[in-house]
């Protein structure tokens, strides 16, 4: 996994609360057998028209918007398991979702895999989506070892929160199944005590 | 100290603690299906690893397949090369896998309690997030992404952090017409889609309590869809006569040490949940969904609210989004709508009860002209029991037709789509856009709901009706 530190950004604004996973990744592309390529359809049926041609009215279109920062309502990421919609935010490219509300698996996945599910207060996505609203060109800056987002041009930040263990894993790229292949000896431990039917 | 369900199995499953909110959690048991799996297995072949626990893994091909002719190779190419890389795979790693057409295929969620592999006590996972179906037996399970797929066929672990709990009582009797389903749409159309994020469920009450087994799974089943990671009920004497004599059930003597450790898997007197709810069974209706997410539900009898019910501008512009999606208007009465498409079936309501609850409505009816129909039994246990019982010709001779198992039109992989704009009434659990097919309308109802739908055409009030 991909080291993440600081990023400075232009965001893009997604203004829609409960953007489920259908809707970052329709099912009918889940076929796909590696990891790659799933960013050519995230968003497919609110960014293509049924002829695969560009919706223009849709954010991720709209060459005014640009950056590695995905801004969506809140309650993002509701709905399937499915990985695929992070793997096809990270693989658009976004690195950064900021909301206000993240639904349990979708985060858990995204951490997964390198992108950063940055929680704000319903107060503060306000702001950043005026701001972007106001100057397309408003930069975003996230701060991972600090935890904080920051409004560069008025320097409003937040702090969000990460889990200790998540945070280190983020910052050197490791993934939790390393970790706890060193664990072996306790898991055969446990297994052993475990009462069988 | 008094502990909750959720508290005894997950404690019971910790092999490690990385500090007060990270832990590793062992998994009793994994189930795989075909579209989550392969670039987890891909993973383990990157690292050079094996499965590490292979008795404690299950496969079945479901998502992608078709419900006709299953005998009959796939013919949507990239479908038949994800459920041939799933049966690879497993004989790779030699992994148990039931294909297409074996007596134990199925839904993922159907054939785990059928076979007797869900039991009370335990943790299991899948690559899929209702997987919170296995928590009416008093298990804690809940759905995974693929990373933690890989984990899980690695080490047969999970890094976890532990969810708060929240007690949802329901006591009383239910109304006529009332089923499980009912209860699970009613309880999210008050909590909303993110009501239940962050927490792990406890389902109790009497209500719960009479439950048959297969209800309590569609109670659970739709856990997620508050935003919950799982639900559970503890298990009683009707999950231990479910259990009984299944294949994968504890026997002889184990049966008895089984069900004596199974029955201290209660929330013991005193015990703290983080969240509670009360709810009177007798508030239930027979309910339908009208938007876009399966938080916008209402008892059939009420209207979809107007906008001055919706609270917050934002609320507000997903109201209408959503409306607009599903051609309704704010007010409209749900009885009565026309009805394009019925689907009877999924992990939430393709068990033999709901067959059975169906066909017991149509036998003797006919299917209303204009209506579509996909009747797809969960597994082909499940069909062959229908069979069985002649479930299948008092469906046909209604008018429908009986299909083959797969999760179908619940996320249209395969060929069962609901074409634009047309409404689909349908038992499964997601009314997401297109969830059922690009543009497709879907309404979220009870199979008993549906099945009147099935025969009039339009919405009705089952209450009313039986
Ligand atoms: S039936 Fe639907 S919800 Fe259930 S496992 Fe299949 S696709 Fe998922």
């Amino acid at each position: 996994m991909e080291k993440f530190q600081t990023l400075v950004s232009t965001a893009v604004p997604l203004q829609v609360e409960d953007v489920d996973t259908d809707q970052i990744i329709p099912a009918r592309f889940l076929k796909a057998t590696t990891r790659d390529g799933f960013g050519e359809n995230l968003f497919r049926d609110w960014r293509y028209n049924p002829d695969g041609s560009l919706k223009e009215d849709f954010v991720l279109n709209n060459s005014k918007f640009s950056g590695d920062i995905l801004v969506g309502g809140k309650n993002f990421g509701s709905g399937s398991s499915r990985e695929h919609a992070a793997w096809a935010i990270r693989d658009f490219p976004f690195k950064v979702v900021v909301s206000s509300f993240f639904a349990d698996i979708f985060k858990g996945n995204a951490l997964n895999n390198g992108l950063l599910p940055v929680q704000v207060s319903e107060s503060f996505l306000s702001k950043i989506f005026s701001a972007i609203e106001a100057d397309p060109k408003t930069e975003l800056k996230v701060d991972l070892e600090n935890q904080t987002i920051t409004l560069v041009s008025t320097r409003e930040a937040e702090c969000f929160e990460i889990s200790d263990y998540k945070k280190v894993c983020l910052l050197n790229g490791y993934d939790d199944i390393d970790f706890i292949i060193s664990k072996k000896a306790e898991i055969l431990e446990f297994e052993k005590n475990q009462v069988k039917f | 100290m008094a502990k909750t369900l959720f508290e005894k199995v997950w404690d019971a499953h910790i092999v490690h603690k990385i500090d007060d909110s990270t832990e590793v959690l062992y998994i009793d048991r994994h189930l795989v299906h075909e579209v989550t799996s392969p670039q987890a297995f891909a993973g383990l072949e990157k690292r050079g690893i094996e499965v590490f626990r292979t008795q404690n893994t299950v496969a079945t091909p479901d998502h992608n397949v078709p419900t006709k002719d299953q005998h009959l190779p796939i013919q949507e190419e990239l479908s038949r090369l994800q459920v041939a890389k799933l049966k690879y795979n497993c004989e790779k790693f030699g992994v148990q896998m039931f294909g297409l057409g074996h007596p134990n295929h199925g839904i993922v969620h159907i054939i785990g309690p059928e076979l007797g592999i869900t039991q009370p006590g335990m943790t299991i996972v899948c690559g899929d997030s209702h997987t919170s179906t296995h928590g009416a037996f008093g298990a804690i399970a809940f759905g995974i992404g693929t990373s933690q797929v890989e984990s899980v066929l690695a080490t047969q672990c999970l890094l976890l952090s532990k969810p708060k709990t929240m007690k949802i009582q329901i006591d009383g009797k239910l109304g006529k017409g009332v089923l499980s389903k009912d209860i699970i749409l009613y309880i999210i159309s008050k909590i909303s889609s993110s009501g239940g994020t962050g927490y792990f469920v406890e389902y109790c009450g009497s209500a719960i309590e009479s439950l048959s087994m297969e209800a309590r799974m569609t109670v659970c089943n739709m856990s997620i869809e508050m935003g919950a990671r799982g639900g559970m009920i503890a298990p009683d004497q009707t999950t231990f006569d479910y259990i009984e004599g299944r294949e994968h059930a504890p026997k002889g003597e184990n049966w008895g040490k089984a069900v004596a450790y199974w029955k201290s898997l209660k929330t013991d007197e005193g015990a703290k949940f983080d969240e509670e709810l009360y709810i009177n069974a007798e508030e239930i209706g027979p309910m339908v969904t009208y938007g876009t997410n399966p938080g916008m539900g209402v008892r059939v009898d009420n209207h979809i609210p107007t906008l001055e019910n919706i609270e917050g501008e934002n609320n507000r512009i997903t109201f209408k989004k959503s409306l607009e999606y599903m051609g309704f208007n704010p007010g409209d009465n749900m009885i009565g709508k026309k009805i394009d498409w019925i689907f009877i079936g999924s992990c939430t309501n393709g068990r033999i009860e709901d067959l059975r609850i169906f066909a017991d409505y149509v036998k003797g009816k006919k299917k209303a002209a204009h209506v579509n129909d996909l009747i797809v039994p969960g597994s082909k246990q499940v069909e062959n029991q229908a069979r069985a019982e002649g479930l299948d010709k008092i469906i046909e001779e209604a008018g429908f037709k009986f299909r083959e198992p797969g999760c179908s039109a619940c996320l249209a992989m395969n060929e069962d789509k609901v074409p634009k704009e047309q409404y689909s009434i349908s038992t499964s659990n997601r009314n997401f856009e297109g969830r059922q097919g690009p543009g497709a309308r879907t309404i979220l109802a009870s199979p008993l709901t549906v099945a009147a739908a099935a025969v009039n055409g339009y919405i009705t009030n089952v209450a009313e009706e039986i």
